[in-house]
């Protein structure tokens, strides 16, 4: 089942044979389907995309007969590689302290070793946004691919996000053993929270008018991509009015790229998305409604309802042990899918919203002749655990490796199990 | 004799002014300020109207006191010639009213610091019982300091006696019972300086004894106790214990336990009628949402009127943060008395609970707005408290021979503007308010207090209870019925395999017939399964979802304590588990112990009392855990014994050892000839050791929260060592290094499907683990712990499928016929086959697919979760929530106080939760 090109954590050489896949349900990223179709790519990039058989030769041909083809998944906001294992202290690295860090790095800190990153290839995900956590700025995310020698290697895209948790606008006392459920109320601190943030980003640009400011402000300068437009915001940020004042906090600023993430309670924030065109990094719904009387169902409906309102939806791999479940982002899109969302919309949005996200459409995201070959064969629908099951995997060209610390312990215990009934 | 005469007139007045003077002398006590007084006059009331009690009222009647007693009542009765007469025309003259549960004048226990340092797993008093959360021995009595302000503020609401305590410990001691006289000493006020005992579920405030740490802790203590009460009471401690020499001496007390909420109030109940102790329970005020639960029993009940006060609704975000649940508790807990008077249940009033005690007589008469008479409003605040505090014909009426305990009103005193003048206690006077005799000119003032006094009297609207009673609930419990499923894909888990285009028929809960094209005999529901799956329900074998607390980590073994004591069948998780076709799981106790406690095997059935919940007939299942969190690595706690894996072993042995030697020692007594029995003193009842017995004699079974493979494999011997085997190894995740080990041994595993990476235990963990326990011969589950997951426990087991190759029909039996098996209750659940539950789940595509959506959960026959009818399920939440919202909106305009919204955290729990008594906690 396994093609053991290279073993667990070699990442996979730079592409050197023309390479076709033949006869296979192709599922482009953009919403569309090609059945019984051919995709080919060569020196890293895809050449032909087509139901009619190429008329040149491919030096490697996989027969992809009843089975299916996607583009590289993406998993947005994840923190892979910056923890290992969630208890043990040591391993982690995805929060730094203080507020205000857009000057803080998180690429350098990836560990493109990671043995939770190498499960995240089986399933198809192969592309990742590695996001800081904590604080109001949290520091800027980089886009990676996910087989690598180290960070370097794995770079898509540096330092394209900058991360702002919005403040809430309610506070709610502690929970308290002795005093009993918490009370919420308006926050009194939310206009000052806000203020905060307006200093800053204020700050930030009168320090970058002046050409040659001295000393250096670290911080204020990191600033400068958000304003010039190489880097987007990502407004983390869950109710209906705090999206809203984000964004209308964003657009003042002059911020041309936007994205919201979470929008665990944004369905009343739909309208305004897609009036205003600013797309969500909608939280998975592998998670639990937070109000008791909230619809059972809402997390798994929320992205069908936003689509219907016309918001460009992708999926933000946020949950409990997120790291490790970031693998699973493709049955966080099935999930979507059996609740209201088109099969293919559900992949665009692991696929070719989430590149749009990035800023990395260009080369990533669909399989379209002249980006990036990053694609995978499953046996069947990749959206179900039922049937997504990999036999090749091609990030930029190259052929990686399906293998991983677990399919070796499960091969070596398999074994061994089978020689003790034998015996 | 002009001077004497002077001077005894001037006693007169003196007597009249400061009766304190005259009741501070009781007759042996020497008098050295003048000559001793003997010879009270007497005093009547005439021309009022007297409320004897709630059965009796004189018209024009006459009473008539002396030296705090009354000494009759009547209508034109003989006075002695030496009575002062009082004419109290026009007025109401009532028994002054008890409070039963009072904390005024005693002293609070102020709660210590929390210590930050490692736990303290001993008491901190020695000669005592060995938990100090059994205050036992306390007397309020030694903190009592009269306090007359708040005796004040209780008079004015009514109160003429008070039992007053300090709320403290599980056991709380002993209180007092108090006259609010503020002009009698103390000879007079205190009226029993040991009167009741009081219990609660809430630990001692002055000492950080780490045990117990939960509700099912208190429980399981409180029980110990009783036990050791008796066996101590036999002679055979080899120590003294003043704690249970008190409570020994106690014993024919009045017993009154403050229970906190509703579902604790429940638990208090339960209690009582295990220890065969009649306790007064008091209860949360929200008593009508468990009226089936309440009604079984037959406590004296005391209530508080403590009603919610309204809700700020004014910010429409924030409105939208408030349950329905809350919403209504504003809407309906003001019928509460209402409702239990007309389900025939007796209860008391306290004051307890009220902010302001002068709300009391003001939601007494909302109370009587919804519908509750004053006769047993009466009752409620005299002489019902008096039969809890057994001084009924002490006080609480006005016969002959009670206390001079009376309020002087002007009107019946339930009605809107009536008002208490005068609160008479022990025969002194306390005036309350000022008589307004209305003249011509306040006339007009009078007036208008009584038109405001009107206006607010519009009763709201009633809200119907569901159950339970908050968003989702039902009308009804759902009931069985009888139904036939047709034309689906039937995923049978029998030899059969899944059958296509087939009828499954249902009868009275359960499965009767399986086959296409079934006849319909007996009028049975037609459901078109057509292009749908039918399976049987899903069952997970390891969840902490219902419950109110997961981990007594207060001991390294917690055997003791068991979940069926802490069900929450409330828990909104339930609906959300049924929506994930999920009809059966085990509440398992935390992995916090090497030993946890037993577990609970339920059925979701949303709406269901606790108790009905409970699966009938189910196998007895005890939790035990390995690895990092028995050795509590994860978190600072440095002084309990295990802290490595090596230890654990040792636990076990320990326990094992002790619990067999306790066994032998019991067998040994239970064989005697009988004539020598009853002379041979009884062992000491060990609840925790009867347990560990039950699991040596093969009555109970493990499961077993366990990583690493040293560690199962270490279970597994010492296990074998005492004969027994290990049911269940649950999470287990390298169970695939040990899987023929496990299969020899016969042990199950429970594991996660692809769960890893979150602590350093399961950093070998695979998501081939089943597939390989599979292949070795292990029956193996899939669960969730999780009460996110267990709404996807389908997906988990199609992971099955994905990672190891399992076959769908195998992997189907992931989530449904093993963990039936791995919980022994495969005879009656886990597949689809005549006899068995009808405990059925209807799915829109495969059960394994991503896209699978549950249809209907039903459990043994009734429906209790319909997908199609979800959405108007919302739409009604919805609907109700605006009806009570523009209730608040008018409370607010005519004047109601508002509160902020309280926001009910729902507190998921899961292996490594660590929870804390909590009297307001669910």
């Amino acid at each position: 089942m396994f093609l053991a090109v290279h073993s667990q954590q070699v990442p996979g050489k730079k592409q050197s044979k023309s390479t076709l896949i033949s006869y296979g349900t192709i599922h482009l990223g953009n919403g569309d389907l090609l059945e019984n179709a051919f995709v080919g790519f060569d020196e890293g990039k895809i050449t032909y995309v087509s139901t009619e058989p190429p008329d040149i030769n491919y030096e490697i041909i996989i027969d992809a007969r009843n089975k299916h083809i996607y583009p590289g998944f993406i998993a947005l906001n994840t923190s892979l590689g910056l923890g290992e294992i969630d208890a043990v202290r040591a391993t982690i690295d995805d929060d730094e302290i203080g507020d205000f860090l857009p000057h803080v790095r998180s690429i350098i800190a990836y560990n493109a070793e990671s043995k939770v990153v190498e499960t995240m290839r089986m399933n198809g995900v192969l592309i990742s946004q590695i996001a800081p956590n904590g604080g109001i700025i949290s520091g800027s995310s980089s886009v990676v691919q996910l087989d690598a020698w180290n960070w370097e290697d794995a770079v898509i895209r540096y330092d394209q996000g900058i991360h702002l948790n919005w403040p809430s606008p309610y506070s709610r006392t502690g929970y308290s053993y002795y005093r009993g459920p918490s009370i919420i109320k308006k926050s009194d601190k939310y206009d000052l929270n806000v203020e905060e943030i307006k200093n800053f980003f204020d700050s930030s640009k009168a320090y970058l008018n002046e050409p040659n400011p001295n000393p250096v402000s670290l911080p204020y300068k990191a600033m400068a991509p958000v304003f010039n437009g190489n880097a987007t915001i990502f407004l983390h940020a869950d109710d209906a009015k705090q999206i809203k004042d984000g964004v209308r906090f964003l657009q003042d600023q002059k911020i041309k790229n936007i994205v919201v993430v979470g929008g665990t309670n944004s369905l009343g924030a739909g309208d305004f998305l897609a009036d205003n065109n600013i797309k969500i990094a909608l939280e998975q719904p592998h998670n639990l409604p937070s109000m008791e009387d909230e619809d059972v169902k809402s997390r798994f409906r929320l992205a069908s309802q936003l689509i219907n309102k016309g918001v460009t939806v992708a999926v933000d791999a946020t949950g409990e042990m997120t790291r490790m479940n970031t693998r699973n982002l493709p049955f966080f899109a099935g999930s979507f899918a059996a609740y209201g969302v088109e099969k293919e919309k559900a992949v665009e949005s692991i696929t070719l919203n989430a590149a749009k996200v990035l800023g990395i459409e260009d080369n990533y995201g669909s399989i379209e002749v002249g980006k990036s070959a990053t694609l995978f064969v499953s046996h069947g629908d990749a959206l179900d655990m039922r049937t997504n099951n990999l036999s090749h995997a091609y990030i930029d060209g190259r052929s990686v490796s399906l293998e991983t610390n677990q399919t070796k312990l499960w091969q070596r215990y398999k074994k061994k199990v089978e020689e003790e009934k034998s015996n | 004799m002009k001077f004497e005469n002077n001077f005894s007139k001037h006693l007169v007045t003196l007597l009249m002014l400061i009766p304190l003077f005259v009741f501070s002398q009781k007759e042996y006590f020497p008098t050295n300020s003048g000559v001793k007084v003997v010879n009270e006059p007497y005093k009547a009331f005439v021309n009022a109207t007297i409320v004897v009690n709630s059965e009796k009222t004189i018209e024009n009647g006459t009473i008539i006191f002396r030296d705090g007693k009354i000494i009759n009542v009547g209508k034109g009765i003989k006075m002695p010639k030496n009575t002062i007469i009082i004419d109290q025309k026009d007025k109401f003259i009532y028994p002054s009213f008890i409070e039963t549960t009072s904390s005024m004048s005693i002293k609070e226990a102020k709660r210590l610091a929390y210590s930050t340092r490692s736990a303290m797993y001993g008491p901190t008093r020695e000669g005592f019982y060995w938990n100090d959360h059994i205050l036992s021995d306390y007397k309020a009595y030694l903190d009592y300091k009269y306090d007359s302000s708040k005796a004040k503020e209780l008079r004015a609401s009514g109160f003429g006696v008070v039992n007053t305590h300090r709320s403290n410990g599980i056991h709380s001691g002993t209180g007092i019972l108090l006259a609010l006289s503020d002009s009698s000493n103390e000879n007079q006020r205190v009226l029993s300086n040991n009167s009741t005992e009081f219990y609660s579920f809430n630990r001692n405030a002055l000492s950080n004894q780490s045990y117990p740490t939960s509700i099912m802790g208190s429980m399981a203590l409180i029980r110990q106790f009783f036990h050791d009460l008796e066996w101590y009471s036999a002679g055979q401690a080899k120590n003294k214990d003043y704690a249970i020499e008190t409570a020994i001496k106690n014993k024919a007390m009045p017993k009154i336990w403050n229970s906190g909420s509703n579902l604790n109030f429940l638990r208090a109940l339960k209690i009582s009628k295990e220890l065969d102790i009649p306790f007064a329970v008091v209860g949360s005020g929200l008593e009508y949402m468990d009226l089936n639960a309440v009604l079984k029993y037959k406590n004296k009940l005391i209530i508080p009127v403590n009603f919610p006060a309204a809700y700020d609704v004014s910010d429409p975000d924030l409105t939208k943060k408030i349950s329905l649940g809350s919403l209504r508790e504003w809407n309906q807990a003001p019928s509460n008395l209402y409702i239990l008077e007309k389900n025939n249940i007796q209860f008391s009033v306290t004051s307890s609970g009220l902010k302001k005690k002068s709300e009391l007589l003001p939601n007494i008469r909302k109370a009587i707005r919804r519908g509750l008479s004053t006769k047993s409003a009466l009752e409620a605040l005299t002489v019902n408290p008096a039969l809890i505090l057994k001084i009924k014909g002490v006080t609480g009426e006005l016969t002959k021979g009670s206390y001079a305990n009376f309020l002087v009103t002007s009107k019946p005193i339930f009605d809107e503007n009536s008002e208490i003048y005068e609160n008479w206690v022990i025969g002194v006077k306390h005036v309350v308010k000022k008589e307004i005799k209305p003249t011509s000119k306040n006339k007009q003032v009078v007036n208008d207090t009584v038109k405001k006094a009107d206006k607010k009297i519009k009763a709201i609207d009633f809200v119907p209870v569901t159950f339970p009673n908050k968003a989702y609930g039902n009308k009804t419990v759902p009931q069985s019925e009888n139904m036939i499923i047709r034309n689906a894909t039937v995923w049978t888990n029998e030899a059969e395999g899944i059958l296509q285009n087939t009828d499954v028929a249902v009868s009275n809960g359960v499965i009767v017939a399986i086959g296409q094209n079934l006849q319909n005999n007996n009028n049975s529901r037609e459901i078109d399964g057509t292009n749908k799956h039918l399976t049987s329900g899903v069952i997970d074998e390891h969840s902490h979802i219902a419950a109110s607390s997961i981990n007594e980590s207060g001991h390294n073994s917690s055997a003791e304590v068991t979940i069926a004591d802490v069900i929450n069948p409330n828990d909104i998780s339930i609906y959300r588990t049924l929506s994930g076709g999920v009809t059966t799981i085990q509440i398992l106790h935390g992995s916090a112990n090497p030993i946890g406690g037993q577990s609970a095997i339920v059925k979701l059935k949303w709406g269901e009392t606790a108790e009905n919940m409970l699966m009938k007939d189910a196998a007895k299942f005890i939790k035990f855990a390995l690895g990092e969190n028995v050795k509590q690595s994860n978190w600072s706690s440095y002084s309990r014994f295990p802290q490595s894996r090596m230890g654990v072993e040792q636990v076990y042995v320990d326990f094992f050892q002790r619990a067999k030697e306790y066994g032998e020692q019991w067998d040994k007594y239970n064989s005697l000839p009988k004539r020598t029995k009853s002379k041979t003193p009884k062992p000491r009842y060990d609840i925790e050791m009867e347990v560990v017995w039950e699991i040596l004699r093969g009555e109970r079974h493990i499961s077993c929260h366990s990583y690493v493979q040293s560690e199962i494999n270490m279970l597994m011997k010492v296990a074998e060592s005492f004969g027994i085997k290990i049911n269940t190894f649950t999470h287990i995740l390298e169970g695939y290094k040990v899987a023929t080990k496990m299969a020899k041994h016969g042990a199950g595993g429970s594991s996660f499907s692809d769960w890893w990476a979150y602590k350093y235990e399961v950093i070998d963990a695979i998501p081939y683990n089943g597939p390989i326990l599979t292949e070795a011969g292990v029956t193996v589950a899939y669960n969730s712990d999780n009460a996110e997951m267990i709404r996807r426990l389908n997906q988990e087991a199609a992971k099955a499928v994905k990672y190891g190759g399992l076959s769908e029909e195998e992997a189907w039996k992931y989530v449904t016929l093993n963990p039936a098996k791995l919980l022994r209750i495969d005879d009656k659940v886990g597949s689809i086959a005549p006899g068995k539950h009808a405990d059925l789940v209807i799915w829109s595509h495969n059960p394994l697919s991503i896209y699978a959506v549950a249809e209907k959960t039903i459990i043994e026959g009734a429906i209790f979760y319909d997908y199609m009818k979800l959405d108007e399920k919302i739409k009604h939440n919805e609907k109700e929530r605006e009806i009570i919202i523009t209730q608040l909106k008018e409370a607010k305009k005519s004047g109601a106080k508002t509160q902020p919204a309280p926001v009910i955290d729902k507190r998921y729990f899961e292996c490594e939760t660590i929870d804390i008594v909590n009297e307001n906690v669910q």
